[in-house]
């Protein structure tokens, strides 16, 4: 086990154009190791993982990932190095299928355990659609490939934003139940979700942010209800 | 009551400068010789053509690199009414701005139908169109052009030294009356519209502007106004071929890197532009294919790293206009019991 | 007879249209960029065809051979070097920066190699037929050059729908950013696009070169028929390019026929009835 966590954000600024969205917000995640980041809208969770991604750059502060400094760092490089996101709204490519997709996420070449064959084991429901373009899938089917993409590039760490958006609870829950098995084959992961509850019982530890700052940590068991919707709203 | 205004302190020195310069250009033939009118009057004729197309494409978002079209169907037409039909050159000028921009109108109806980059070639082919068409005018010298005969040349003026000074005038007022009217144009509600456009087409649409109807607007009266230069620049030549006439080189790349250079989207930008143009052409000698080559990479140099062009650095930089067009309202305060 | 003689032709040398819009075409797709200097990109390959086969002694076609990757390489310094910086929201610096790259190409070649006309000789083959029926005759070089165009088109084809590289394209076209999520170097991919596009340009360029008579002047035109070609037969289709090309090839053929100042005209005028008439052009795919 190495002493230093597979992730660690150190006091980032981050902004969009002159909006600042991130105020010094740091952060750690050690190997298979389950975080979740709550807020709400506009709270700067999407920020905080586009700026790991290496779709936004941070103007002071440091992220380090598996000892190495990947701040400025451009997304596709970062992609390379282990981690990969998927993105709030999923954004499949839409003049592709549901197969192809996943394949994009193959081109990478980075090795591991995610195979087409075992992507479709994960999320058989895929198996029977490869061939559609992606558009035709129903929200729920378009999330399990947006993971399936980004499983393909046998990531590191795995960063999941928002992925409940918009779908109903039972099929929420279908995904999460496949976490275990993310997990299971080397990938960390960092949850961002609105539902609360949901990232409660995903998570071994959990960050708020409110207002581009870190309103509260801890592990999951020990937030009462109290600190969280205190941290939650800036009460 | 608050109202808006359109003048700043840089705004009201720019005019002070602006009416001072007519002035003197007004004298000219008295004080400038014979080259020294021609060099102006080209200098004039670059202004206008370039503050068209800066109106057409850094306000209303249609690039156009086929205004030769327009150019060369102007000169046409005034070969074709002072030839043919007996008109007096001057208002042969006029008509064939009319009929230019009455031509512009099927034009866009089919060219609309084409956006960004594919509207612009189709600019292009349209000008091709006009090209391949007038070398079929046999009458007009067909593919090697023809001359403007001797009789249409003394009815402007019986003496040499007239006509210099008359199509000289002719020149700077036509400069004059088409920057004011662009002036007046972006003044107007409609070039409120514009400058919408030119910011946010989605965004003008969603506010009731009609910017179909806009753009139409534009494109007509930018044809009249080029159709009218293009007449001017042909009665001086004296010759029209196609391939002068329809050039690329003469009347679109030339303009295009002046007003990329000087300034898109503001109109200060042609002028600033065209005077660089003309300075560096004097100092490094008219070198030809060279000089355009240069003129191409400066362009692209300034389009990448400095987009909006000279004028728009300066202009940024100190907060200036030349030209009251920039709108800010005016808060008065109410007198006590008054309404 | 007469008359399917003159189709014929026309729909030899739609072929070579199709080849001057597939590089267009290739380039709008993945990267929704018009390059305006595309003709004289056309006419930069027959130069440098001309340098190799004086220099080298080689036939033209042999030429190829090293015609195409230069300019394979050349388009992708190009588009990393210079085009890469102009893409974005803008239309106005993609259209300026290459419609100055155009007449920078022509006057550079102007410079360097003069106004006069210049023709590649391909040797006895470019005057060679076969006779397909009585009194219909077919030239072994239109022939070889039409097949080659289809070739071409056929394997852009299955390089866009059926390769990991044509997967990269599509994809960076809908999406740039989250393309660049997956590990694709956007900058990179646009770049080989250019070079491929490029290297497609060489082919056209070169069968061209051997065709007819060029000089640094000409590109324009080739650009106009390019893109006639491209709005003919509908955007996002390439077989769609095809049909456009033999289209205007056989429009300005029966052009000709009328009167030999037609031939272009009535390549236009065909180009602004499909305009007029179906704007979408006659083949489009239903875009995504």
């Amino acid at each position: 086990m190495p002493d230093s966590p597979l992730l660690a954000v150190k006091a980032i600024d981050s902004f969009y154009g002159d909006f600042q969205a991130l105020f010094g917000v740091s952060l750690t995640i050690e190997a298979d190791q389950v975080i979740a980041v709550i807020g709400a809208n506009g709270a700067g969770k999407s920020t905080l993982l586009k700026s790991i991604a290496g779709l936004m750059h941070p103007h002071s502060g440091e992220i380090v990932f598996d000892g190495a400094p990947t701040t400025q760092a451009p997304a596709f490089d970062v992609l390379q190095r282990g981690i990969a996101l998927v993105p709030e709204g999923r954004r499949l490519f839409p003049s592709l299928t549901v197969e192809e997709n996943l394949l994009i996420g193959g081109q990478s070449r980075r090795p591991g355990p995610w195979t087409l064959a075992r992507v479709y084991e994960l999320f058989p429901v895929l198996a029977e659609r490869r061939q559609l373009p992606a558009p035709a899938l129903s929200g729920g089917q378009q999330q399990m490939a947006a993971i399936g993409r980004a499983l393909m590039t046998n990531p590191r760490l795995l960063l999941c934003d928002e992925i409940s958006l918009g779908l109903a609870p039972i099929v929420v829950h279908d995904i999460y139940a496949r976490m275990p098995q993310i997990i299971a084959e080397g990938s960390s992961l960092i949850i961002v979700e609105q539902d609360i509850m949901q990232a409660l019982r995903a998570a071994s530890h959990v960050y708020c942010l409110q207002e581009g700052r870190i309103s509260l940590q801890g592990p999951a068991r020990e937030l009462t209800r109290e600190r969280i919707l205190a941290a939650y709203f800036g009460v | 009551m608050s109202r808006v205004e359109h003048a700043t302190l840089s705004s009201s020195v720019g005019i002070a400068l602006i009416g001072v310069t007519l002035l003197v250009l007004a004298f000219a033939p008295y004080w400038g010789d014979r080259q020294t009118l021609r060099l102006l009057a080209e200098i004039f004729t670059f202004v206008a053509l370039a503050s068209l197309w800066n109106l057409l494409a850094g306000y209303a978002g249609l690039v156009s690199v086929g205004q030769q079209a327009y150019v060369g169907l102007g000169g046409y037409l005034l070969f074709m009414l002072t030839i043919f039909l007996d008109v007096h050159p001057i208002a042969a000028i006029a008509s064939a701005g009319l009929i230019g921009a009455l031509v512009a109108i099927p034009v866009a109806g089919l060219i609309f139908r084409l956006r960004g980059a594919y509207f612009a070639i189709g600019t292009w082919v349209v000008a091709e169109v006009f090209r391949l068409l007038a070398s079929q005018i046999s009458v007009l010298g067909g593919g090697s052009g023809i001359s403007l005969p001797v009789s249409v040349v003394l009815a402007m003026a019986p003496t040499r030294q007239m006509r210099e000074f008359e199509t000289y005038w002719l020149a700077l007022a036509l400069t004059v009356i088409v920057l004011g009217a662009i002036v007046a144009l972006l003044r107007s509600r409609h070039g409120l519209a514009l400058t919408a456009i030119r910011d946010n087409e989605l965004a003008a649409q969603s506010n009731g502007i009609d910017v179909g109807r806009t753009k139409l607007f534009v494109y007509v009266l930018t044809a009249f106004g080029t159709s009218m230069i293009g007449a001017l620049i042909f009665l001086q030549k004296l010759r029209i071929s196609p391939d002068t006439a329809f050039s690329v080189n003469d009347w679109t790349a030339f303009v295009i890197f002046i007003t990329v250079i000087g300034g898109i989207g503001r109109i200060e930008g042609p002028i600033i532009g065209t005077i660089i143009f003309f300075v560096l052409r004097q100092t490094l000698s008219d070198l030809g294919s060279l000089y355009l080559l240069m003129m191409g990479a400066v362009a692209i140099v300034v389009m990448l790293w400095a987009p909006k062009g000279l004028w728009g650095l300066i202009a940024e930089r100190f907060n200036w206009q030349a030209l009251p067009l920039r709108r800010h309202l005016v808060l008065k305060k109410e007198t006590a019991g008054k309404p | 007879m007469q008359w399917f003689n003159i189709i014929l032709q026309g729909v030899l040398i739609g072929g070579l249209y199709a080849m001057f819009a597939a590089g267009l075409s290739l380039i709008f797709g993945v990267m929704r960029l018009v390059n305006i200097a595309h003709g004289d990109l056309i006419v930069l390959a027959a130069y440098i065809a001309l340098v190799v086969t004086q220099e080298l002694g080689l036939n033209p076609l042999t030429s190829l051979l090293l015609v195409a990757p230069a300019m394979a390489i050349i388009g992708y310094a190009l588009q990393r070097g210079l085009l890469n910086r102009t893409l974005g929201d803008d239309l106005l610096p993609p259209l300026l920066v290459t419609f100055g790259l155009s007449i920078i190409i022509q006057n550079g070649l102007l410079q360097l190699f003069t106004a006069d006309s210049r023709k590649l000789q391909a040797g006895p083959i470019e005057v060679e037929a076969f006779q397909l029926m009585p009194g219909v005759w077919i030239g072994i070089l239109p022939l070889i050059q039409f097949i080659v165009a289809v070739t071409v088109i056929a394997g852009l084809q299955i390089l866009f729908y059926r390769t990991a590289l044509g997967r990269a394209f599509r994809a960076t076209s809908d999406d740039q950013s989250t393309a660049q999520l997956m590990g694709l170097d956007t900058r990179h991919v646009f770049a080989v696009a250019m070079a491929l596009s490029l290297a497609v340009i060489a082919i056209a360029g070169v069968f061209l070169a051997i065709r007819a008579n060029f000089d640094p002047a000409i590109g324009p035109a080739r650009l106009i028929f390019g893109f006639e070609a491209v709005i003919i037969g509908g955007l996002g289709s390439m077989w769609g390019t095809l049909a456009g090309g033999i289209i205007l090839g056989v429009s300005q053929a029966i052009g000709a026929q009328i009167d030999p100042g037609w031939q272009l005209l009535a390549g236009h005028i065909m180009f602004l009835a499909v305009l007029a008439v179906r704007p979408q052009g006659l083949f489009p795919k239903v875009s995504g």
